[in-house]
């Protein structure tokens, strides 16, 4: 047996995800990013003598709504307190987060797994703000502080020790990250910091019962380092207990130059944060009603639109799945189902020619130019044989992008409609069986694979026009 | 000659063309040079308040409307925001630091024509009871200079005592206006908490700072009151009811029913011939017709320790900021200094010792192991207090008490004793812990030649009566 089969990690997740509203959690400044530094920066943000916080409700409402999400109880009576630690980019000496009330408790993410499906058990989400910036790489002498960032709104997502593997881990930040995007309160770009990772890891011998001491690994800056630091960190534990020796609480880093991670700071320099409710902030009441009309905006979940996909509209498992990527997809599927009942023949569409279209204009779902409505006239002429597809998605599809005029007008003016008059069939049939008689000899003597060279032949003849179905019908006739 | 008596007397004369602001700013230009000795001012605004009076002066000249404080010669403590004007909280970590925004206070008072003329010294970030613990020297009591005036509003409170301005405006954290009012003879509003905007006044403990006023009578205190008070888009803790005219409910008859505390009157820390003035000014009222009964308040020994561990915990918290980082004082370090060591030399060689002394009792009380013991213990202390409040307001109008346990005390008596000094506040603390309005109002001469002063406390945001019944008390004496 492996030494490492005796062992199983326990793995708890601290995801920081970044609230887009429009400005920060406490005072009014813009939270964008990328501004030159230091400009987004009122009295407020400064932590000038004299100035207070005021609560941003959009921050609150975001925050209920990742919650009712996540399948959290929403807590009612909330307050905001300090958590009181120096450091140069916190401003005031203290971060405004909230303590022993969060206002989201339990709840859970689903995820699917090589292994099945997995509630992943949320502990809690809570509310605070950001810090600063410290940038310690551009002068040898000191270091500089952008306070743009001071003060955007987070929401802190908690799991429990419930994560068993680096590909759960994986899948529930990609999960999560769907998920925020789809309510539209984080945009969970993790290279800008917008959803950011941190990972409680222990080991412990199969079937005990007691946690290991636990590692927390910071500094994880995409999904796929979450996997990559999770992955190291366990066989470092192993390896380390296996030798004998024993692991110590610790902070550690995650270095993306190596994928290794690395120790900063020891559990016995943690600080006594000294919490207390913040006494410039009343606590603020949330009332059922609210919550209420916060689920009642709430959009059709991933899940629940994939569970629509198959049971309401036949798609199979990858369809769905495909189209819930983003919400804007599968709300444009849905749009297009309002028009036509051909459902596998919408995500046929959208999953190949239009999204390629899209991929290569560089726009997105969100902005599709497309209008339901044609993509379902188009799929209705395709249905109907007045054009083939390839011709459909080649020709006419780039030119209804910008015009979303009528498809079968476009497909007339352009000459493009599938020729079906038998007549004109015949003329091109003959030719092409005149000009190739080795191949017909061929096909009389029993290679009947040859129809499908005979019937493109027709098409190139065509240019495209000749319908496939009736050419092969006439082919098969004179032939036989 | 210009001389001033009452905001209402003087808006009269500048509207008959007696006198103008710029005659009443050169007044106190003047007065204010003949009494540096006292160094109730950290910074003079000369030039512009004398450029303002003129501007207003003609303004009115040419038919402007007057706003409700127009001319009216305001000083503020050094703890207020004024937008491009040094705001220091009589502190060396702030050494230099210029505000770059308007306290809330001061845009509202601006908005009714007042003149600013000066910031005065205060003990540092509004700790402590006798205005020694400023950087930048201790403040004289104009009666007597060798006596403290108080504090921690010290500066502004001589300023109107020694008619260096009209009207001042302190904080009040824990008694920091009543106290040195009563000191000085003058009269010191602390509204409720919440009624004035505490945006741009510089934190000392959140849930007690309230900003104060400073006047010679109670009608100019009214006045200023309903000018400064009210909801605020900067401060959520501020309260959103509509603020009263009290300036024009002053004027009643009515019998107040008046309670006091048997303990408060008969405590042994009280100076004998005040106890006996204010009992024998009991029976007085009594005499005219009030109710004045005494209630039993078995919570008073347990009110300065409950303050000090509350504002301790929540000042340790509010000073975090001045860590020598983004403004204001910074040590000077060798190379080879941490940045642990910026922090400890900036704020050991920054902050005063009174100062200091608060900030290690504060993170003291909320550090883990001591948090229930004391921040959790003074909260339920809290709680208990405003529960009894409200009983006591279900029967009286108004409580009276002390404003301070003996009159101003020699500069440098009680130095040395910080625990003695803590419980000099005995009777102005209760006020803030409970957040209701108080007054100390100047009735009484003490046989030593000090003045001391009458505290009223109404009910939650029953200014209204506060302000009527002292003025009836001060009119009446």
């Amino acid at each position: 047996m492996n030494a490492a089969d005796k062992y199983e990690a326990v793995i708890g997740l601290e995801v920081h995800a970044q609230l887009q509203t429009n400005s920060k959690l406490f005072c009014g400044d813009s939270i964008a990013f990328g501004a030159e530094p230091n400009t987004h920066v009122s009295p407020v943000t400064l932590g000038h003598p004299g100035t207070l916080p005021k609560t941003n409700k959009k921050a609150v409402e975001f925050a209920v709504k990742i919650g009712l999400a996540c399948n959290c109880a929403i807590e009612e009576k909330n307050y905001f307190a300090r958590k009181n630690y120096f450091y140069p980019d916190l401003p005031k000496g203290y971060q405004i987060s909230q303590h022993t009330t969060p206002i989201c408790k339990g709840g859970f993410v689903s995820i699917k797994t090589s292994e099945g499906e997995k509630d992943i058990l949320l502990n809690r989400i809570h509310m605070e703000e950001d810090a600063g910036k410290s940038i310690h790489d551009v002068y040898d002498d000191f270091s500089c502080i952008d306070l743009n960032r001071a003060g955007t709104p987070l929401v802190e997502i908690v799991t429990e020790p419930c994560i068993s593997s680096s590909e759960e881990a994986f899948q529930y930040i990609t999960e999560l990250r769907r998920l925020v995007r789809w309510i539209g309160i984080c945009d969970g770009n993790m290279e800008e910091g917008s959803l950011r990772c941190d990972a409680n890891i222990s080991i412990r011998l199969k079937g005990e019962k007691k946690l290991g001491t636990k590692v927390e690994v910071k500094n994880l800056n995409s999904i796929r380092n979450v996997k990559k630091a999770i992955d190291y960190e366990i066989n470092r534990m192993i390896e380390l207990v296996e030798n004998g020796g024993t692991i110590t609480q610790q902070t550690r880093s995650f270095d993306a130059g190596n994928d290794t991670t690395f120790a900063i700071r020891d559990k016995e320099e943690a600080n006594d944060y000294r919490y207390f409710a913040d006494p410039d902030l009343t606590p603020f009441h949330l009332t059922p009603s609210y919550i209420q009309s916060i689920k009642e905006q709430l959009p059709a979940l991933p899940q629940q639109r994939m569970l629509q996909l198959k049971k309401e509209f036949g798609l199979n498992e990858y369809d769905a799945e495909q189209l819930c990527d983003e919400k804007a997809t599968a709300e444009f599927f849905i749009a297009v189902a309002q028009h036509t009942g051909n459902y596998k023949a919408i995500a046929n569409w959208m999953l190949g020619p239009i999204r390629q279209h899209l991929n290569e204009t560089h726009a997105t779902f969100d902005h599709c130019s497309l209008q339901a409505k044609t993509l379902a006239a188009l799929i209705s002429i395709v249905d109907e044989g007045k054009v083939n597809f390839s011709v459909a998605s080649s020709k006419l599809l780039p030119v209804l992008f910008t015009t979303n005029a009528h498809p079968l007008q476009l497909a007339e003016e352009l000459n493009l409609l599938q020729v079906s008059d038998t007549g004109e069939l015949e003329n091109w049939v003959n030719t092409v069986i005149t000009n190739m008689p080795d191949k017909v000899a061929e096909y009389k003597k029993g290679k009947k694979g040859l129809i499908g060279l005979f019937v493109g032949e027709v098409k190139k003849l065509s240019k495209g026009k000749a319908d496939p179905k009736l050419v092969t019908e006439l082919l098969q006739q004179k032939l036989s | 000659m210009f001389s001033f008596s009452t905001i209402k007397d003087y808006q009269a004369q500048l509207s008959e063309g007696t006198t103008s602001c710029v005659e009443a700013v050169q007044y106190y230009l003047q007065a204010i040079a003949a009494h540096q000795y006292l160094n109730a001012y950290l910074e003079v605004f000369e030039e512009e308040a004398l450029q303002r009076a003129e501007a207003l002066d003609s303004l009115r000249k040419g038919g402007a409307s007057m706003g409700k404080l127009h001319g009216v010669v305001v000083a503020l403590k050094d703890v207020i925001c004024y937008k491009g004007h040094q705001v220091s909280a009589a502190s060396k970590i702030l050494e230099g630091f210029t505000s770059i925004y308007n306290a809330t206070a001061v845009e509202k008072l601006l908005a009714e024509g007042a003149i600013l003329i000066g910031r005065n010294n205060c003990d540092e970030f509004a700790m402590g009871s006798t205005n020694e613990n400023s950087a930048f020297g201790a403040v004289k009591n104009g009666i007597d200079p060798s006596k403290v005036p108080g504090g921690s509003s010290g500066g502004s409170a001589v300023a109107v005592q020694a008619g260096l301005c009209m009207i001042s405006l302190g904080s009040d954290t824990g008694g920091s206006v009543r106290q040195p009012a009563d000191f000085c003879g003058i009269v010191g509003l602390k509204p409720t908490y919440g009624r004035i905007s505490r945006y741009g006044l510089i934190a000392y403990a959140s849930s007690f700072d309230q900003i104060g006023i400073f006047s010679q009578t109670v009608d100019d205190a009214a006045l200023v009151l309903e000018v400064i008070a009210g909801a605020d888009d900067f401060d959520s803790t501020v309260a959103r009811q509509p603020v009263e005219m009290y300036s024009s409910q002053l004027d009643t008859s009515k019998k107040y029913k008046i309670a006091y505390f048997r303990q408060a009157l008969e405590h042994p820390g009280l100076d004998t011939e005040m106890a006996a003035s204010i009992q024998s000014y009991i029976k007085e009222l009594q005499s005219k017709g009030y109710t004045v009964e005494a209630v039993d308040f078995d919570l008073l020994n347990y009110i300065v320790p409950a303050y000090y561990v509350l504002t301790t915990a929540e000042a340790s918290s509010n000073l975090s900021r001045y860590d020598g980082i983004k403004y204001g004082y910074r040590a000077a370090l060798s190379k080879e200094d941490d940045l642990t060591e910026l922090y400890k030399q900036t704020r050991s060689e920054g902050f005063g010792k009174e100062v200091q002394r608060r900030i290690l009792l504060g993170t003291f009380v909320l550090s883990a192991g001591y948090y229930d013991a004391y921040f959790t213990k003074a909260q339920q202390v809290r709680r208990k207090l405003v529960d009894t409040t409200h009983k006591i307001f279900s029967n009286y109008d108004a409580i009276i008490a002390p404003t301070v346990p003996s009159t101003a005390f020699k500069l440098g008596e009680k130095n040395n004793d910080p625990v003695e000094m803590f419980l000099a506040d005995i009777y102005t603390v209760y006020a803030n812990l409970v957040g209701i309005p108080g007054i100390s109002v100047p009735l009484f001469k003490h046989s030593n030649g000090m003045p001391f002063g009458l505290q009223i406390m109404t009910s939650h945001f029953d200014e209204v009566s506060l302000l009527a019944l002292s003025r009836q008390l001060m009119a009446n004496h």
